[in-house]
């Protein structure tokens, strides 16, 4: 048996199976460790379904959950796109965090824009955390997987710095930034549930950075620049200017999920207010094939993972964390398989068999 | 030739890939000492019955004998120990080890241990008997190409190679360097080796080899002895089955100066700090810039373009002098650039054709209007030119990177002609292309100069320079240093400049 390179057209039924083939293949060897764990497998899927989606309140949870995980999914898809490994949406995500809790805080501003400032200020911070990266790159050829993962734990370090100096609070000593105002609380549109400004934000962004990428040139120019830097520097492309645009979109998508977190779930800035999102948006965008409309699923699937896992590890003898497992996996089984698609595996003994 | 046993038999040999036959009973035979030609164009199935001898492919049907005995090849391990050696177009020598290194690689020691002395032993016979020498100490990344090659054969005889099998060894290649592999080769047929050449240069086939023997679609087609009856023509018409489409350069009027490049002075290249650069391309003339590969002249046409600027220089387009030179800027200064590397820097290969065709385009009208892209207008334009210029595959969706090198060719000419360029900058511009693909480029070469465009022709194939230029220029260690109308300029002349040593009013006349 041995892999020879694929030299057709893939179709499109093809390209749309892989991820499915991909999710279902993680779940048979998470049955597997669940069976190790102590736990029947298929009771064990059955708790997470019902966790995550057997009702309203759990659909809405795990919608509330999805939408970090949809900004930074956009995030990391943007910059791949573009070729620029942003692995610093983790810092991103933590600089809007912190930009937005500032705003929301500030008691001269007028009620009414404190929201819209929130969301601006999120957006701006996170793309500014991006620049700079990309300007060491651009300028200096400084390799962005190491600066912008690094640029992670000094914007950590900075958060656990305020959170607990100034931030602090002096009555009880937690390390929790003051709770925003009332009047910065994003609105839920369906009462009763988490679903908030946030959630909007991240459904509407998709919509947007899918029509950025299909339909302008912009997207087109970004597509080039990433498939081929060479041929966009021939066809008279600005390599540099393209790839700066993009860390900065993606900078600001993910500084966009730290305010959706501040505004419309914690109201204030806490030392696990993302809790790898950033990374998992990594996940998200390989997961969605680098398909705006793909992260949509794919950020439900790894939200359902957490709530779900929640909910059974309560129930069962297995750990909570067979998520962050399950997640891991499916990202393998991605990559494995988005390589086989490339490939045809050919059978010698089928002398016949395939198109070399 | 009596009742002698050939060196290489293959007999029958059938090789599909899914319903596509690459070979169809193929059956060709290499005599001792006997130089075999191998011709067809592209997609005839040349590579793929080489690659079922060295053991790359295995074939559905037929039999392979070296020396009479029957063998199987799986691996191309197996094909160099049965005694088959084959030089690619390409060396694949490891950089940074050393000519004698590089020749030790891979063969059997003698208790696990590494046998210098007799290898250096071998090296200096080889020398002796062939000609071919080289300094075992070199590492390979100061060789030159030609002593790349030379490399790669004196490595198939270290292993005692019956039957050798040259890939288009001479388009790397000076017109001295070829005369020196000829005798090469002339040595080692005395000494009955088999030898198998592949290549597309007719005059060179007809030099070389005792028989030639041509495919087509996958079949042998003919097999005729080397004589006096056998031409270029006849050789081309039994490789196309019909008689080849030849583009006669017919003399044009030339106009006034449209591209002039002044002081252009390239990185060094060894020693010598390169003269500076002045190219004059008229409307209505082709340039020709001969030279071996690798003597400046992608430095040149990517310094004229703006991909990648000279130390000093400056260059002016119908008398309008270019201030900040960018790709961007020269494309709207009415210049066009086909590189060498279609794939690598004309085509983003993973996209769809119809991208490509407006890969330096799209933001302008009609293709998008403020930012929006009209994917109609772009699909519209590709099928137009997919039509005009007979792409095929005749699918605008399919990626640029799974198209045969003679249409990626076509589309890219197809692309940078459809803006009307004053200037067009093409290098290698029918490398790997076979005979009627070759004579489409020439075709709209000659029909652009005629419309008054001033072209620049990069190439390594000097038959093409004097097909197509009115004038050439050669390069060597990034410097011009010789040019001259093409009516005063001959093969041996420009091969002689093509070495660095400048042709004398004698040698020119």
């Amino acid at each position: 048996m041995r892999l020879v390179a694929r030299t057709r057209k893939t179709s499109r039924v093809r390209e749309a199976m892989l991820p499915v083939a991909a999710v279902l293949a993680s779940l048979v060897i998470c049955g597997l460790l669940i069976l190790i764990a102590g736990a029947n497998p298929i009771s064990a899927f059955g708790i997470m379904v019902s966790a995550a989606f057997g009702g309203k309140f759990a659909l809405t949870e795990t919608l509330a959950r999805s939408a970090p995980l949809i900004l930074a999914g956009l995030a990391a898809l943007v910059a791949l796109r573009t070729r620029f490994w942003n692995i610093g949406g983790e810092g991103q995500i933590l600089a809007g965090a912190m930009a937005s809790a500032w705003i929301g805080a500030l008691p001269n501003l007028p009620a009414p824009l404190l929201i819209p400032c929130m969301i601006v200020g999120a957006a701006l911070a996170g793309a500014a955390l991006a620049a700079l990266p990309a300007t060491l790159k651009l300028k200096l050829g400084v390799d962005e997987v190491v600066s912008t993962l690094m640029l992670n734990f000094i914007v950590m370090y900075v958060m656990m710095a305020l959170l607990s100096g100034p931030w602090k609070d002096p009555l009880t000593g937690w390390t929790d930034s003051p709770d925003i105002l009332p009047a910065a609380e994003f609105p839920t549109f369906w009462r009763g549930t988490r679903l908030h400004l946030g959630v909007l934000i991240a459904f509407g962004a998709v919509v947007v950075i899918g029509v950025m990428l299909s339909r302008t040139t912009f997207g087109l120019s970004m597509k080039i620049v990433g498939e081929n830097p060479k041929a966009a520097k021939h066809a008279g492309l600005n390599v540099a200017r393209v790839t700066l645009f993009a860390a900065l979109v993606s900078g600001a998508l993910a500084g966009l999920a730290g305010a959706g977190e501040v505004g419309g779930t914690q109201f204030q800035v806490i030392a696990s207010i993302s809790s790898g999102y950033g990374y998992a948006g990594i996940v998200v965008a390989m997961l969605a094939r680098l398909s705006p409309a793909g992260v949509i699923p794919a950020a439900l699937f790894l939200a359902a993972l957490t709530t779900g896992a929640d909910e059974m590890s309560r129930q069962t003898s297995v750990p909570f964390f067979i998520a962050d497992a399950m997640q891991g996996i499916s990202l393998i089984a991605v990559l494995v398989a988005m390589t086989l698609s490339r490939y045809e595996i050919k059978f010698d003994s089928f002398e016949r068999a395939s198109r070399s | 030739m009596s009742e002698e046993v050939p060196v290489l038999v293959l007999s029958g040999i059938t090789k599909t890939f899914g319903n596509v036959i690459a070979n169809n009973a193929v059956t060709l035979e290499v005599r001792r000492g006997e130089i075999v030609g191998l011709l067809g164009e592209n997609g005839a199935g040349k590579t793929t019955l080489m690659n079922v001898l060295f053991g790359l492919y295995r074939a559905d049907e037929g039999t392979i004998l070296v020396e009479g005995k029957q063998i199987h090849v799986t691996s191309t391990a197996d094909a160099i120990s049965l005694g088959i050696g084959m030089v690619q177009q390409h060396s694949h020598a490891v950089e940074r080890h050393t000519v004698l290194d590089n020749l030790l690689l891979g063969l059997p020691g003698s208790n696990g241990l590494l046998d210098k002395t007799s290898a250096l032993q071998r090296l200096k016979e080889i020398g002796d008997a062939y000609g071919l020498r080289l300094d075992p100490a070199r590492p390979v990344h100061t060789l030159a190409v030609g002593e790349r090659q030379r490399l790669d054969i004196i490595r198939a005889l270290f292993r005692r190679a019956r039957v050798l099998i040259l890939d288009e060894p001479t388009s790397v290649l000076t017109p001295q360097e070829v005369e020196g592999l000829f005798s090469a080769l002339r040595a080692l047929k005395a000494d009955g080796v088999g030898i198998i050449f592949i290549s597309h240069k007719l005059n060179e086939v007809r030099a070389i080899t005792d028989r030639v023997v041509v495919m087509r679609r996958g079949e042998v087609v003919a097999g005729v002895d080397n004589d006096d009856t056998v031409t270029n023509l006849s050789l081309a018409t039994m490789m196309c089955g019909h008689e080849p489409e030849r583009v006669v350069r017919v003399p044009h009027q030339i106009g006034d100066p449209r591209l002039v490049a002044r002081g252009i002075e390239l990185d060094s290249h060894g020693s010598q700090s390169p003269l500076p650069i002045n190219l004059t391309i008229h409307s209505g003339e082709i340039l020709g810039i001969a030279g071996v590969s690798g003597n400046g002249q992608v430095a040149l046409a990517e310094a004229i373009a703006g991909v990648k600027l000279p130390r000093h220089g400056s260059v002016s387009i119908d008398g309008v002098s270019i201030d900040n030179p960018s790709p961007a800027v020269m494309q709207k200064a009415g210049l066009a650039f086909i590189p060498e590397d279609r794939i690598g820097a004309g085509f983003v290969g993973p996209m769809a054709l119809k991208d490509n065709m407006v890969l330096s385009r799209f933001s302008d009208a009609p293709f998008s209007r403020k930012g929006w892209i009209n994917w109609k207008n772009i699909l519209d334009f590709a099928n137009m030119q997919i039509a005009e210029y007979d792409i095929r595959p005749p699918d605008p969706r399919m990626p640029v990177g799974l198209m045969s090198g003679g249409n990626q060719q076509k589309a890219i000419v197809a692309r940078e002609l459809a803006f009307e360029p004053r200037v067009l900058i093409i290098a290698q511009p029918t490398r790997g292309l076979d005979v009627s693909a070759i004579a489409f480029v020439h075709r709209s070469l000659m029909r652009l100069r005629d419309s008054g465009c001033a072209i620049m022709l990069i190439s390594d194939d000097l038959d093409e320079i004097f097909q197509l230029s009115d004038r050439v220029a050669v390069m060597y260690e990034n410097s011009v240093v010789w040019e001259t109308p093409i009516e005063t300029a001959t093969v041996s002349t420009v091969g002689l400049a093509m070495n660095g040593s400048l042709p004398t009013q004698d040698a020119a006349a």
